[in-house]
């Protein structure tokens, strides 16, 4: 008796710890399980509602009116490629350039202005974004939903995210490469011009398709500013279709048709991204983490 | 140092463009503060307190948008913080590395997907489930409650908040996986071994040595989480409801949030008023964001260095 009642608390607390232990492995397994188990889920449904919606006319035509067979996403296609591709040319030369200014120029109190500046801004909601564009461009300026407006306000999201992958992947060429150049003479300039930015070269290179991919996503900006357009345009000035407005409109809409053209679009805005996303993953130099 | 013309160009070219990116943001603070001026100076503090929103009249409080804001945000946290902290925990110390490797990838490959994807998926997937299974249920269980039962009474019509602040958990938790796998992860190996040496389990060594090194970055990441649940508009705009200015206890009220309400009535905004007004809401939402970033950063920072949750 003596012995045992003396052991059994022990036992029993041991016993308990170890019960613990192994209910929070399984509470932790089922966390993890929730988070990637909703991924698959959402990419199921994407693929399984999206696919049947794709054919060559959908990819080619532009949108009917409800009720007529057929019609595609054309014009949001087109449209998504234009309006990012005018936000790339604005926002990636002032994000390389903002990365070069804080690691090469200014790593001081300037560079901490400039990076502080750029994170603020990656933080900032895409929709205030758009509310700016949209008052002072399209309310403003312009006078008009745009693709330029369009365009500017996804520059605006694109710069913080080439600014920072860039000033990672700079960060990674060795000093020694600098002192080199430098030693032999270089001016700075050429020492970055010839030597870091090439040496660098595929993560800059990384850095602006990454920053495209994500611009092309955006729905809220662009809403705002570029407004949509059932028609084929390539004037920078006049309204513009894009994809995640064609998915707004198609979702909206009380129609199973549209619907089911909204999944397609979706599945195809999806996939593009995810190819690029993944495709650069795979053949960029490794950022350490 | 030697300093040619060249150089000068160069240095004089690369800091004109850097410099747009703090002149850019101090042009959207002004700018957009100097637009909603009309409004500010109109409706003051009322503009946060009344939740009459009258265009026809002019008259102008989004304290309905800011109570709709609040409650989906405040579901967000409340639903992703657990799961994420947990997977957080269990990649960084339960999963073999080569498993945790390909299963973070997963929960990052979450955040790539747009935000009007979620939108879709949640207003043809989520809201049938809420309206005929889960919201009954939790009516039936929950509603008869005495304290919290007013969250889940009134009638369901699976387009709300409590759906806005669903979607708004699934969309923040990859970063809040990410950051806080981070934090967990800069916790130093010496803390986990003097903890297993004196013979502590596996999650006493997580409860008593890695959490409460790593809880104030923990923090900064679910800062991040708000400030990103904060200004969400596309995925929440198709799921919230955007009809009623009401605020009620029911979580199953068809509210609107700050973001969905812009995204919903920008177009209609012709009168001077109406265009300021909406202009304030997003300013508001600026203000959140700037406030909250600088804080959550400057907590991970303690923790774990520069965040590279940040071009997540």
């Amino acid at each position: 008796m003596s012995a045992a009642a003396i052991a059994s608390p022990s036992w029993r607390i041991r016993r308990r710890r170890r019960v613990i232990d192994t209910v929070m492995a399984v509470l932790l397994t089922a966390a993890t399980a929730i988070a990637v188990g909703l991924l698959l889920l959402i990419l199921g449904y994407l693929i399984v509602n999206g696919l049947p919606a794709l054919n060559l006319a959908f990819f080619t035509e532009r949108p009917k009116p409800f009720g007529v067979e057929g019609g595609g996403v054309g014009p949001a296609i087109v449209g998504t490629l234009i309006v990012s591709a005018v936000a790339g040319v604005i926002a990636i030369p002032i994000g390389i350039a903002a990365a070069i200014f804080v690691t090469e120029l200014r790593p001081g109190r300037w560079g901490a202005i400039v990076r502080f500046s750029a994170e603020l801004i990656a933080g900032l909601p895409s929709i205030a974004v758009g509310v700016f564009v949209w008052s002072f461009l399209v309310r403003g300026l312009l006078g008009k939903y745009s693709a330029i407006a369009g365009a500017a306000a996804l520059a605006i999201i694109m710069i913080p995210i080439v600014a920072r992958t860039t000033e990672e992947v700079l960060r990674l060429v060795p000093g020694s490469l600098r002192e080199a150049a430098l030693a032999l003479g270089a001016p700075r300039w050429r020492v970055v011009m010839r030597v870091v930015l090439p040496t660098a070269r595929a993560g800059v290179a990384t850095a602006a398709v990454l920053a495209l991919a994500r611009a092309a996503g955006e729905t809220a900006p662009l809403l705002l500013t570029a407004l949509g357009n059932l028609f084929f345009s390539t004037d920078l000035l006049r309204p513009i279709a894009a994809l995640p407005l064609q998915i707004y409109q198609y979702a909206a809409s009380p129609y199973d048709d549209w619907h089911a053209k909204a999944w397609g679009a979706s599945l195809i805005l999806v996939a593009v991204i995810a190819v690029v996303s993944f495709a650069l993953r795979a053949f960029a130099p490794r950022v350490p983490r | 140092m030697r300093s040619g013309r060249g150089d000068r160009l160069f240095a004089g070219g690369v800091t004109g463009l850097a410099l747009i990116v703090p002149l850019t943001l101090a042009g959207i603070t002004l700018l957009m503060v100097d637009a909603a001026w009309p409004s500010i100076s109109t409706y003051g503090l009322g503009f946060l307190t009344s939740s009459t929103w009258d265009p026809v009249k002019e008259i102008f409080g989004a304290a309905a948008y800011l109570y709709g804001t609040l409650v989906t945000t405040a579901i967000a946290v409340i639903l992703a913080a657990p799961v994420a902290v947990g997977a957080a925990i269990f990649l960084v110390e339960y999963a073999p590395r080569r498993i945790a490797g390909t299963l973070s990838f997963l929960i990052e490959v979450l955040a790539y997907i747009p935000s009007i994807v979620y939108g879709l998926w949640g207003l043809f997937v989520l809201v049938p489930l809420f309206r005929e299974n889960v919201e009954p249920f939790l009516q039936a269980t929950l509603g008869v409650l005495p304290l919290v039962g007013g969250l889940f009474g009134g009638p369901i019509g699976g387009r709300d908040l409590l759906v806005g602040g669903v979607i708004l958990a699934i969309m923040i938790l990859p970063l809040l996986v990410a950051v806080s796998r981070e934090v967990i992860a800069a916790v130093p190996t010496a803390q986990r071994e003097g903890m297993l040496g004196i013979g502590a389990t596996k999650w006493e060594m997580v409860r008593g040595a890695v959490l409460p090194y790593a809880r104030i970055g923990i923090v900064g990441a679910i800062v991040l989480g708000v400030a990103r649940a904060f200004g969400e508009t596309m995925a929440v705009t198709l799921v919230v409801g955007n009809s009623s200015t009401a605020i009620t206890s029911s979580l199953f009220v068809p509210g609107y949030t700050m973001a969905s309400a812009i995204a919903n009535q920008f177009v209609e905004a012709s009168g001077k008023l109406y265009f300021s007004a909406i202009v304030e809401i997003a300013v508001l939402l600026l203000l959140v964001a700037l406030i909250v970033n600088t804080l959550a950063r400057l907590l991970i920072r303690r923790v774990a260095g520069t965040p590279q949750g940040f071009a997540i």
